[in-house]
């Protein structure tokens, strides 16, 4: 690991760059991602895709562990709803984030820092808007720092 | 302990413009595990993949990481070649740096350091790979397709002549779809139905095509090689068995003044109708909506009312208490052919964003009409038998107004896209009018003449040298009525002048649309389609017939706006994709599929409960003695799509996702 952390590019002096982890779907968002790439559709350059084949499969220990390792802001992405590849696993990711968006908030992470969204194949321009308006907010909101200042403390 | 090799491609300039792949190679030389690190500028070509090969063979590598565009484009290829060197394809994984990041971006420094993001994610994934092995499932070689249109028509007889079994469905009561509703067809002018009855038949009488009318798909199941359709046999009211098709049913009934669907308004049909004289089966259907009979009955009438059509049956076929079927068929491929309609001014919209063109008095000037009604006027078998008279009086149109992209080309009216056949079709319609009122006006108003296609461009120049169309290019503002005529208010962009003229009749080619409900279609079958509604293709140019979903395909106007040329291609086209699939008795799936670990599954089955495809089934352990210790989940492996569901619900970790594995991705988290 700290080789890996060795060669990364320090961020800009200047001003502050969120870094932002997306989990999305393969058949929906990331198919729509790759229609703004080529649709070259310019957008921020923060976000980091981790592809999955459904949003089912996102367990929400993911995204609690994205901010653990650093992440300052998570996007959840999939299928709109009625138009899973797999039928319905995008309910259950819906069912499940709405449960977990509460414990998120019992472990200190502000819900500003995660979008979820719906992107279908076909929205290149949607995907570069959800790209955009998330790197936006979580700029503002700051660097999360909350999970980096208990282990400096302890 | 991995030895893994990464391969940073430059895709010409496409990813080194933006991003510095030399630098991302080098990085990912220092990342732990990492024992070969390169970059190239065409990993895909065969000196590109002979270094991936090379590498694996000389370096014994144990994973493969290909930095270059999507893995949607390139990832068969990257593991072929991974195959050809003796490594497990599936530990061959690619870095979207092309689509994900340098057509994205433009700051170099910042996109160099996300491609190093992403490349380090996939590393830390592949280290954690394990070697599949693809899972092989018989193939049920027969095909469903749906809509029997032309590219319906055409993709069932291609299948059925490769010799396969088909299952043609169509959910209205005769075969034919809208080209049986036209006059004669661009740009050859030969007559529409000449060519297209005899395909129906053909279709009809084929041994090998099982014909479906008045018939929806209800329900799909399964996967590709192995779907199972709920179809619903919709109640014709008669029996199919028995009717002969003498038409005396309809000489009797009594409600005679429906506007009929196949004259697209402008004629009448009886309740209990045969769409048009060639419809195929030629089996009547009773409108329950409209019949005298079943209004009563809804009404409550216990008194049996009107039943005409039934004494006039001589072979009592008809059938007031029929009910809708539900047939299920296992097919192992499907071909999604179900066209499209014509976007209809000032009437409600399908679809919310469609606003109307009330400043054409589409609906209360009878002499407006669209492209459709136009042909069925032009048509010999038509409400006028051909002649061409306007609707409001009957009378022979002096000067005939069309306006092209009515809808069309028009983000404020909601459709941004190009309806593709309307300059051809009014080309053709100046030159039918012409033909039949040698006098006439043909004034055309348009936009753009886009005529690219085989002999497409010197129509359109015949119509306009030979047959004396008049283009004026310019956008119609208003119609409004004016005595017995139709005031057009327009503007001619290339005199720069308004423009102001008396019409007799004015025809608007209005948009190409798919068929309402396409959505709840595609739902079902789990395609996906763009804003519009058209069903998406897996690729623009080299999947043009692929859906998404493995096993299902997609022809003509139901994809995009489409001729009858384009849309006949694209049915050969689907029939030739399904005929590949079904030249293999086995079929070899993705082996990304869950796996439950029988020493730690505690039986809740809260797996069981969320899988869409029902893919869980129950395991006994018992001892050597035979008696029950546990009851434990097992999946289907056959049956389960790899969607992962189970796994992000399982509270005890006891089911994984093969090639997403827990580790597989919190490694990639991990790396952040």
């Amino acid at each position: 690991m700290s080789e890996a952390t060795a060669t990364r590019t320090p961020p800009a002096v200047d001003a502050f760059e969120p870094k932002i982890i997306a989990f999305v779907c393969n058949w929906c968002t990331y198919t729509g991602a790759d229609l703004a790439g080529t649709s070259r559709l310019q957008m921020a350059p923060n976000v980091r895709i981790i592809r999955l084949p459904c949003t089912g499969r996102i367990d929400p220990l993911f995204i609690v562990k994205a901010f653990e390792r650093g992440a300052d802001g998570v996007i959840v992405s999939g299928c709109h709803p009625g138009d899973c590849h797999y039928t319905a696993g995008n309910f259950h990711a819906r069912r499940r984030f709405a449960v977990a968006r509460e414990i998120m908030g019992f472990l200190g992470i502000d819900l500003d820092r995660v979008t979820f969204s719906w992107v279908s194949a076909s929205e290149g321009g949607k995907w570069s808007e959800v790209v955009n308006e998330t790197t936006a907010r979580v700029r503002k909101l700051g660097p999360f720092n909350t999970y980096r200042d208990l282990v400096a403390g302890s | 302990m991995a030895r893994i090799g990464v391969f940073v491609c430059h895709c010409g300039e496409n990813i080194g413009r933006t991003v510095d792949c030399a630098q991302v190679a080098e990085a990912c030389g220092s990342f732990p595990g990492v024992v070969h690190s390169v970059d190239y500028k065409y990993m895909c070509s065969d000196p590109g993949q002979l270094q991936i090969k090379e590498a694996i063979k000389e370096k014994g590598l144990t994973g493969v990481v290909v930095a270059a565009c999507s893995p949607h484009m390139h990832e068969k290829t990257f593991r072929k070649a991974a195959a050809a060197a003796g490594l497990n394809p599936f530990l061959c994984e690619m870095a979207n740096i092309r689509e994900h990041c340098s057509w994205i971006h433009e700051d170099r420094a910042r996109a160099t350091a996300k491609a190093i993001d992403l490349t380090r994610f996939i590393v830390e994934k592949v280290k954690r790979n394990q070697p599949l092995v693809p899972i092989s499932i018989p193939v049920e070689r027969r095909a469903l397709v749906i809509g029997a249109g032309i590219a319906g028509i055409q993709a069932a007889l291609d299948i059925a002549d490769g010799g396969r079994e088909v299952i043609l469905v169509e959910k209205e009561p005769s075969i034919g779809g809208h080209m049986s509703q036209l006059s004669e067809t661009f740009p050859t002018l030969d007559c529409s139905q000449c060519i297209l009855t005899p395909r129906m038949v053909e279709a009809f009488q084929h041994p090998r095509i099982k014909l479906m009318t008045y018939s929806e798909v209800e329900s799909l199941e399964g996967y590709i090689g192995n779907f199972a359709v709920t179809i619903r046999k919709k109640a014709r009211s008669v029996d199919d068995e028995l009717c002969n098709g003498c038409g005396d049913c309809q000489s009797a009934c009594p409600v005679k003044k429906i506007p009929s669907e196949f004259d697209a308004g402008l004629g009448k049909r009886t309740a209990i109708y045969v769409p048009f004289p060639q419809a195929v089966p030629n089996i009547p259907v009773i409108d329950r909506e409209r019949c005298t009979r079943f209004k009563a009955m809804r009404k409550g009438k216990k008194k049996e009312v009107c039943g005409r059509c039934l004494k006039a049956c001589g072979r009592e076929a008809i059938d007031f208490a029929q009910e809708d079927r539900l047939i299920t068929e296992k097919v192992g491929a499907i071909v999604f052919a179900t066209g499209y309609q014509l976007y209809s001014i000032g009437e409600e919209q399908p679809r919310e964003h469609l606003s109307g063109y009330g400043e054409y008095g589409y609906g209360e000037i009878p002499d407006v009409i669209d492209g459709m009604q136009f042909e069925r006027l032009a048509s010999a078998s038509g409400p006028t038998g051909g002649r061409i008279e306007r609707p409001s009086d009957g009378k022979e149109p002096e000067t005939v107004v069309f306006l092209q992209c009515v809808g069309s080309r028009d983000p404020q009216k909601g459709i941004d896209y190009c309806s593709k056949l309307c300059c051809m079709y009014i080309a053709k319609h100046t030159m039918l009018y012409r033909h039949k009122v040698h006098h006439g006006r043909a004034v055309v108003f348009y936009m753009d003449v886009r005529a690219g296609g085989k002999g497409y461009d010197e129509f359109v120049r015949r119509a306009v040298e030979e047959d004396g169309a008049e283009y004026v290019r310019g956008r119609v503002s208003r119609l409004y009525r004016a005595g017995d005529k139709v005031r057009v208010c327009g503007f001619d962009t290339l005199s720069g002048e308004p423009l102001e003229m008396d019409a007799d009749m004015v025809v608007m080619a209005t948009a190409i649309q798919p068929q309402p409900g396409i959505e709840s279609l595609a739902q079902k079958l789990s395609v996906s389609y763009d804003k519009s509604g058209f069903i998406n293709e897996a690729h623009p140019k080299l999947k043009p017939v692929e859906t998404n979903t493995a096993g299902i395909y997609v022809a003509g106007a139901c994809q995009a706006p489409r001729d009858i040329p384009d849309a006949v291609a694209m049915a050969s086209a689907a029939a030739s994709k399904v005929l590949g699939l079904f030249s293999n008795e086995e079929l070899e799936r993705d082996p990304c599929v869950a796996q439950v670990d029988e020493t730690t599954c505690s039986g809740c089955f809260h797996c069981e409960r969320v899988c869409p495809y029902g893919a869980v089934e129950h395991l006994e352990v018992r001892d050597r003695g035979g008696n029950l210790i546990k009851v434990i989940a097992k999946v289907n492996q056959g049956v389960c799509q790899g969607c992962g569901t189970c796994q992000a619900t399982c509270p005890s970790k006891s089911v994984e996702l093969l090639g997403f594995t827990d580790a597989q991705i919190f490694a990639a988290i991990n790396s952040l």
